[in-house]
């Protein structure tokens, strides 16, 4: 089946501060997704202050210059909106989705916050309280809370930046200042280290008009240095296992390093394919095989990167390969025989018509992603803070579907157990 | 005072709905076609009647849907969608059997067939639905640790009693029994057009693709028995019910109150009224317990329609040593959207906000679909979207005070409190009676 591309169309300028816009007009749906990134995330949040970059997003909905404490929610939703933020390890995203006659308003909400935000003692204290609470829902108490993604980096990666738990402990959450805060702000939240991306229904001559009317004046300040967070591959297999208390079975999560996302591009998209090949579907290699024929598993999933974005992420990143076993499963047993299906893969090759599947339906993924707006001002944005090719969105379907035979094959020989980490649930519920 | 002013909003254009075609096939199958090109996909729903089915056979028959056909093996199924882009799953609700799918445009009647396959000539093979079966055993065991699953089941229990709705999902040990011959059965009886609608959405021709489907689906006919629900049974408000999960660092907050229908005079003041007490972000009850205290993350309020009845659940987790305290402001936003009626302005955001995600809601190809679908098996159709519009746009502040009286009031509530009984059944039982949970 031929793959179909997107031909949305991409505008791109920089106002004289820095920041740099990407435009995509859409006129199908009268609504306008928003977007704007921030080149900073988990990996450069300071040493004893983990969970700072999180907490930090929290706080920008808190204020801002011409704003009170609220005022950005309700301005968003009294307009008929939607907004949120999300932190990732090499980003931090800010986002509405509204009508399209709110655009403007859009575009004032999110200046006036980078201009300045309202960082005072009152609002940090309730959103590490918030934050916590986060935390809470989402690892201290339920099963499987922060599998794998905070579990595995620590078994992975040795340095700070790539190992720590990105939401942080509740001591350093309970530990962070205003202070902290502003420098935070000072450092990395220049106009010229952050990206503005509009999709959807809008004229680009008035949408220009607008945002330099609200942008313009932001204050230029220095943009900072990106780290290198780059480290030595494993040497050697790593293992670790914890007791979940809450959960009554038990996982098993592997993660091999691959090629710099950005860097080696076309070394890295097989990868992308290969997580897919492998676990896509009742019809992959993986599910096949473990859930299927062995019922060794009762799920399993492939993806690229610990928070799974992977066309948004900067070396050093992974390929995961997860899963969740029955009662009494033997992980070792999984591996070995994950092992055996990639030495079968980097051996004998695919099966006719297995890569032309596979690339088909990543194709409808991509496509129904960017259908949202935000699902193309929030990639779009990201594309230019770290590649400067917005575009790219467009062309993934294309690039994915010339991806070889030869080069799935080829990732597939390097993922080897000596160059593997893996962490192991044991269930510590119902024992 | 602001510096800088807030820009105007521009007012809305006319909502405009796509271009859809919609026809019953001679099997009683309704299918409705919508045009949304913006992407060179199709989304598909299919929605058939399964109210009444025996629930650990209903929930497998749903997880095994696709385990083979008289001519294709599961693999060959997920392959052959596979190659047009395509996939299709399946689930239940207390009332439908759902199947969603979506696919590349061009992949339309591959999709159609491979779904008339597993629709009119399923085989649940033996070793394939023991597999389905086994893993449906563990996730079941995995959801009865998470908090919100548990403190669902709770509510469930409570508020429906022995009404059809009260248990949602089976137990492990029930599903362990279900026979591939059961499900066959079952799937002869209750997997039938009758009544069924299916919704397609995307780059397509109304017309020939609603031909598409007459074509595709023409071998699946046959009468389907009635799965009509009795109509919900009224609240009964009563002691708090606390369930103890022993060591938990939040405690799950669940309230049902009472709610109306879609296409009851009431809904739209009453979706209004709750907007104001907790339906979204910058609502009193969000704005009181997150953005003042601290006591939680996630708080929402949200109308659950079923077939035979809608409730309204306002949800929160908390930690433990708060439990009592975010119950407390629970109940006093309740006494006081319930008592005083909303201010202008606070009424007019709401409402904005409730017109503008309707429009967001339908601005996507599985947006749309999903909205379809929905309202199709409420028996309403996309034009719902145009005089629901209407009636939010027109609810006046008196309407919303007599709905939020009328459904929100405190005493109306069901009430079930998971979390550390220990810890927290003092500090609620100094808010109301507390009964524990056997």
């Amino acid at each position: 089946m031929k793959i179909p591309a997107t031909k949305y169309p991409v505008e791109r300028f920089t106002l004289d501060n820095g920041l740099r816009v990407v435009l995509t007009p859409d006129r199908s749906a009268p609504v306008v997704g928003v977007a704007v990134v921030y080149d900073v995330g988990i990996r450069s949040e300071p040493e004893g202050r983990t969970g700072f970059a999180h907490l930090f997003e929290h706080l920008m909905f808190q204020g801002s210059e011409n704003l009170e404490k609220l005022a950005h929610f309700r301005h968003v939703q009294g307009a008929g909106g939607s907004f949120n933020g999300s932190t990732h390890l090499d980003y931090t995203d800010y986002f509405e989705v509204l009508p399209a006659g709110a655009l403007e308003r859009a575009l004032f909400l999110e200046a006036d916050r980078m201009r300045g935000p309202r960082l005072t003692e009152e609002n940090l204290r309730n959103q590490v309280d918030v934050v916590k609470e986060e935390i809470r829902v989402n690892v201290l108490n339920r099963p499987y809370g922060g599998f794998p993604w905070l579990r595995l980096p620590p078994v992975m990666f040795e340095t700070f930046a790539n190992a720590h738990d990105g939401y942080g402990s509740f001591g350093d959450l309970d530990h962070a200042t205003v202070a902290d805060a502003e420098e935070f702000f000072d450092k990395y939240y220049a106009s010229g280290n952050a990206v503005l991306a509009v999709a959807g229904d809008f004229d680009v001559a008035q949408a220009t008009v607008l945002i330099e009317r609200h942008f313009g004046d932001v204050q230029a300040r220095s943009k900072p240095d990106l780290p290198d967070f780059a480290e030595p591959d494993l040497s050697g297999e790593r293992r670790e296992s914890y007791v979940d208390r809450l959960a009554p079975l038990p996982a098993v999560a592997s993660g091999y390093r691959i090629p710099d996302p950005i860097g080696q591009f076309e070394q890295y998209l097989p990868y992308v394919v290969l997580a897919e090949v492998l676990t896509d579907g009742d019809a992959s290699r993986l599910v096949e095989r473990l859930v299927q024929r062995d019922r060794t598993v009762t799920s399993v999933g492939g993806y690229i990167g610990f928070m799974g974005d992977e066309y948004q992420v900067r070396n050093p990143t992974a390929m995961l390969l997860q899963a969740h076993l029955p009662p009494g499963g033997d992980a070792d047993k999984v591996l070995r025989t994950i092992d055996e299906e990639l030495d079968r893969l980097a051996t004998g090759g695919l099966t006719p018509g297995e890569l032309a599947r596979t690339q088909a339906r990543m194709a409808t993924h991509l496509l129904r992603d960017t259908d949202a707006v935000l699902g193309r001002a929030l990639p779009m944005a990201v594309l230019e803070a770290q590649r400067g090719r917005p575009e790219l969105l467009n062309e993934l379907p294309r690039l994915v579907g010339e991806v070889t035979e030869a080069q799935i094959v080829a990732a597939a020989a390097t993922l080897r157990p000596e160059r593997r980490a893996t962490i192991e649930v044991v269930p510590g519920a119902n024992q | 005072m602001s510096v800088r002013p807030l820009p105007d909003l521009i007012p809305d254009t006319k909502l405009k709905l796509p271009k859809q075609a919609e026809r019953t096939l001679s099997s009683g199958l309704t299918v409705i076609a919508i045009r949304r090109p913006a992407v060179p996909l199709i989304e598909m729903r299919l929605r058939v009647p399964f109210g009444r089915a025996p629930l650990a056979r209903a929930t497998l028959l749903s997880q095994a849907l696709f385990t083979g056909t008289a001519t294709m093996s599961s693999i060959d199924i997920a392959a052959e969608l596979q190659s047009v882009g395509g996939g299709l799953s399946a689930g239940l609700d207390p009332d439908r059997l759902l199947v969603t799918g979506n696919s590349l445009a061009g992949g339309l009647d591959r999709m159609l067939e491979i779904l008339a396959g597993v629709l009119s000539d399923p085989t649940y093979p033996a070793e394939e639905v023991a597999t389905e079966r086994d893993r449906l055993a563990d996730h079941i065991q995995v959801a009865q640790t998470q908090p919100a699953h548990l403190a669902r089941t709770a509510l469930l229990q409570r508020v429906y009693g022995r009404h059809p709705y009260a248990v949602q999902t089976p137990e492990a040990e029930q599903v362990k029994g279900v026979r591939p011959a059961q499900l066959r059965a079952l799937h002869a009886d209750r997997v039938r057009p009758q009544g069924a609608v299916l919704v397609l959405v995307g780059d397509l021709n109304p017309e020939k693709a609603i031909d598409s489907a007459e074509k595709a689906l023409s071998g699946w006919i046959g009468p389907s028995r009635d799965g009509n629900v009795p109509p919900t049974p009224e609240l009964e408000p009563g002691p708090l019910l606390l369930v103890d999960r022993p060591g938990a660092v939040q405690s799950s907050l669940r309230m049902a109150l009472p709610a109306v229908t879609r296409t009851d005079p009431d809904y739209a003041a009453l979706q209004l009224a709750n907007m104001v007490f907790g339906g979204y972000f910058s609502s009193r009850w969000v704005e009181n317990i997150r953005e003042d205290k601290g006591y939680t993350y996630g708080p929402h309020s949200s109308i659950e329609h079923f077939v035979a009845g809608s409730s309204l659940v306002v949800a929160a987790e908390v930690a433990t040593e708060v439990t009592g305290p975010a119950m407390l402001e629970t109940l006093y936003e309740l006494g006081r959207i319930a008592s005083l009626p909303p201010g202008e302005e606070e009424l007019e955001q709401a409402r904005r906000y409730a017109l503008g995600t309707l429009r967001l809601g339908m601005s996507t190809q599985a947006g749309l679909a999903g909205l379809a679908s929905i309202y199709a098996s409420f028996g309403l159709r996309l034009d719902y979207l145009r005089e629901h519009s209407a009636a939010l746009a027109s609810a006046t502040r008196e309407q919303v005070a007599e709905a939020a009286a009328r459904y929100l009031a405190p005493s109306a509530a069901v009430t079930v409190v998971l979390g550390d009984a220990d810890k927290v059944e003092a500090p609620l039982a100094a808010l109301t009676a507390v009964e524990r949970s056997e």
